[in-house]
């Protein structure tokens, strides 16, 4: 049982439920039906095939996010600054984008790499600042998260990048795409072919298959690698698990949390370059606000415990989720606003979680000495 | 620069940062006390949805103000709650305040006010201190809301207790030592369980005096980072009450610049000016500030009976 309980995996579940049950109370409070609003949630995410490729779509920059702040997590660093890293790497990915015209492989590469690089050295800025000056990384992140956002509406604006009618920079061209087969499912032979499969039709024909997810997936499994079977990963963990001590067995602290924040930070902006090369509309525009896909990286990232791989399934129910949220607002009319609740509330009970296995712990504990006590009362005391 | 540029940049700075004020005396409470809330953000969040809601439909704007305090105070004691109870961990606690506090915000003035995710603009605003009719002339830049007064009054009587009363001291001791404090008979549980509370409270405020004051409604973007800043504000103000004013004010006086600037003859293009109060702060720490020195136990659960 204890064993059981002490599995993350079993952990999130639980969140997961307790989730739906307080968001059900709150709905119910409001005087929405709970059972018909989240059926209708779970149907909106997972309904169609054609939902089902939104929401794969939608959970790909955050499952970029989620596993930069989750590394970062790993090796001791609080990265709040995903959210200022991921729009640094849209904005240059968009620049970078919309004035290449090369064959398609290097152009994507150089969009992905120049994005990657730009995240990086944001990132890589925070970590600098706090080794060798001992600033602590989430002020520096907060402030950066701000030059970002209007250093991007900045670059929105400037002649040579803004589109003119528009309230955005010109879109990537199409050489840099990342979607599947773009230019043969609009040809007449790829309109045919989708035409005899229904499913397909409605998934690569109706929405932006794209390779991002894969990579994800890939980024995942490295990160993961180099984590737990290198020696770089483990350097990085034995910061952040006791710097004094990683100092002593002469570990470069410095440079490895210089290190930890641009990995951390390339992460972010690979999940920037795929969104802006693989999504609609391919480009950035004046935000008035932060879309929040780096902060949501952090609660992916919560919810999977830190763990790259955990973060691939975090972040595909969060971009459920928000996916699904849409629809419940134009279905049963409850405010998709509920999707922020259901999601604090997971994360919540995740930051709770560890409570579950201490109390079957307890309840073991209890339930071993209330039958050792018995089997004392049944026998007769044998000493003198 | 003339005197009147001079009234104009004092009163915009002090209108700015008001709300933050509030925030960063609430952030400072609870992180000397040895608890993250980073969670400051959802809780002005749900503070300026509650007082314009209660502002709007009382029509009194102090009670608005006071149920602000108190709704954010709810969400400090789940906070409390959560980080010295269950032990969680502070920072994944604080986030999720930060979900649920805007969610629930925007959820609640959906359902109350049709469908809109902003509220109804209140009637009566939280007065200035020289009522309507003001100061003379530009003197009248100084004509402040209330909450600017009561927040410089908060900050003030926050120093008084942290380095003049003995409870500051048991405070600031759970904070660097909590199982030294407990050895002494301090109940380092129930220091922190008031300290979050109050933190909460006060960021409740915080969110109120924004939209009680400064605007008179609640929108999704009324609350946009001042929380964030005003933890930074603290950590920048090396966790001390007056420290974190004194930020706060650096901090909406580099706003202020950017408003009396972008109004004049230079040719800065806004976004450019619009970063200026968040270099202005990254350059300020490089230069003077340096290496953070946060309150020893910050962010450890206390289990009784440990040694640290």
């Amino acid at each position: 049982m204890k064993k059981i309980l002490s599995n993350p995996f079993v952990l999130t579940v639980i969140a997961i439920i307790l989730g739906f049950v307080v968001a059900s109370i709150i709905l119910l409070l409001a005087g929405y039906p709970p059972v018909e609003s989240i059926r209708t949630l779970v149907e909106s995410m997972l309904g169609r095939p054609k939902d089902i490729s939104s929401v794969i779509i939608r959970s790909t920059p955050i499952i970029f996010t989620g596993l930069g702040v989750a590394f970062a997590i790993k090796t001791g660093l609080f990265n709040i600054g995903a959210e200022g890293q991921y729009v640094m790497g849209c904005v240059v990915a968009t620049m970078v984008g919309s004035m290449l015209d090369f064959p398609k492989p290097v152009a994507v590469i150089m969009v992905l790499a120049s994005a990657m690089l730009v995240s990086a050295l944001y990132a890589g800025f925070v970590g600098f600042l706090k080794a060798k000056l001992g600033i602590h990384e989430v002020i520096t992140s907060i402030m950066l998260n701000w030059i970002a956002l209007y250093f991007s509406n900045w670059v929105c604006g400037l002649d040579f990048f803004h589109k003119h009618g528009t309230i955005g920079m010109y879109p990537v061209n199409p050489c840099t795409y990342t979607m599947v087969l773009p230019a043969w499912k609009r040809s007449e032979e790829g309109q045919a072919f989708l035409a005899e499969n229904p499913i397909l039709k409605e998934t690569l024909g109706r929405t932006d298959v794209n390779i991002g997810f894969l990579a994800a997936v890939i980024a995942a499994i490295l990160i993961t690698y180099l984590l737990n079977s290198t020696r770089k990963g483990f350097e990085l963990r034995a910061v952040g698990q006791n710097i004094h001590a990683a100092r002593f067995a002469g570990i470069n602290v410095n440079r490895s949390i210089v290190h930890a924040m641009m990995i951390s930070g390339a992460l972010c902006g690979l999940g920037a370059g795929f969104y802006i090369t693989g999504q609609s509309p391919h480009t950035v525009a004046t935000l008035s606000a932060f879309e929040n896909v780096g902060f949501n990286g952090l609660s992916v990232a919560f919810i999977a415990f830190s763990s790259p791989i955990g973060c691939i399934f975090a972040g595909l129910l969060f971009g459920g989720l928000l996916y699904g949220g849409a629809g419940l607002q134009s279905k049963i009319g409850a405010p998709t606003e509920i999707i922020n609740i259901v999601i604090g509330v997971i994360v919540f009970f995740c930051a709770l979680s560890y409570l579950i296995p201490r109390f079957a712990e307890r309840m073991e504990a209890a339930r071993i000495s209330k039958q050792r006590r018995k089997k004392m009362q049944d026998q007769p005391d044998v000493h003198p | 620069m003339s005197s009147d540029t001079f009234l104009l940049l004092l009163g915009i700075t002090l209108m700015y940062s008001t709300p933050m004020v509030f925030a960063a005396q609430g952030s400072v409470i609870s992180e000397v006390s040895g608890v993250v809330n980073i969670g400051i953000e959802g809780m002005m969040t749900i503070g300026a949805f509650t007082g314009a809601a209660v502002g709007y439909f009382s029509g009194n704007p102090w009670l608005g103000f006071v149920c602000a305090g108190l709704a954010g105070a709810v969400f400090g004691l789940i906070h409390a709650f959560a980080s010295v109870t269950c032990k969680a961990d502070q920072t994944v606690c604080g986030i999720a305040m930060n979900l649920i506090g805007p969610g629930l915000a925007l959820f609640l003035s959906r359902v109350f006010f049709d469908g809109a995710t902003q509220t109804l603009p209140v009637t009566n605003k939280i007065p200035k201190l020289f009522g309507r009719s003001g100061l003379p002339g530009s003197l009248n830049n100084l004509n402040v809301d209330m909450t600017t007064v009561i927040a410089l009054v908060v900050s003030i009587l926050m120093c008084y207790i942290f380095y003049c009363t003995t409870w500051g001291l048991h405070l600031r001791a759970v904070g660097e030592h909590p199982a030294a404090a407990d050895t002494l008979g301090i109940n380092v549980y129930k220091v922190r369980y008031i300290c979050v509370i109050l933190s909460g409270l006060l960021a409740g405020l915080g969110g109120a005096a924004m939209t009680l004051a400064i605007v008179p409604q609640f929108m999704p973007t009324a609350i946009s980072g001042q929380g964030f800043i005003a933890i930074a504000a603290v950590i920048f103000g090396k966790w001390t009450p007056h420290g974190g004013y004194l930020a706060c004010l650096l901090f909406g006086f580099a706003q202020a610049l950017t408003v009396v600037l972008g109004g004049g003859a230079f040719t800065v293009p806004s976004e450019i000016l619009a970063m200026l109060p968040y270099v202005l702060t990254v350059l300020i720490l490089i230069l003077f500030v340096g290496r953070a020195s946060a309150p020893k136990a910050n962010g450890v659960p206390y289990n009784k009976g440990s040694r640290v």
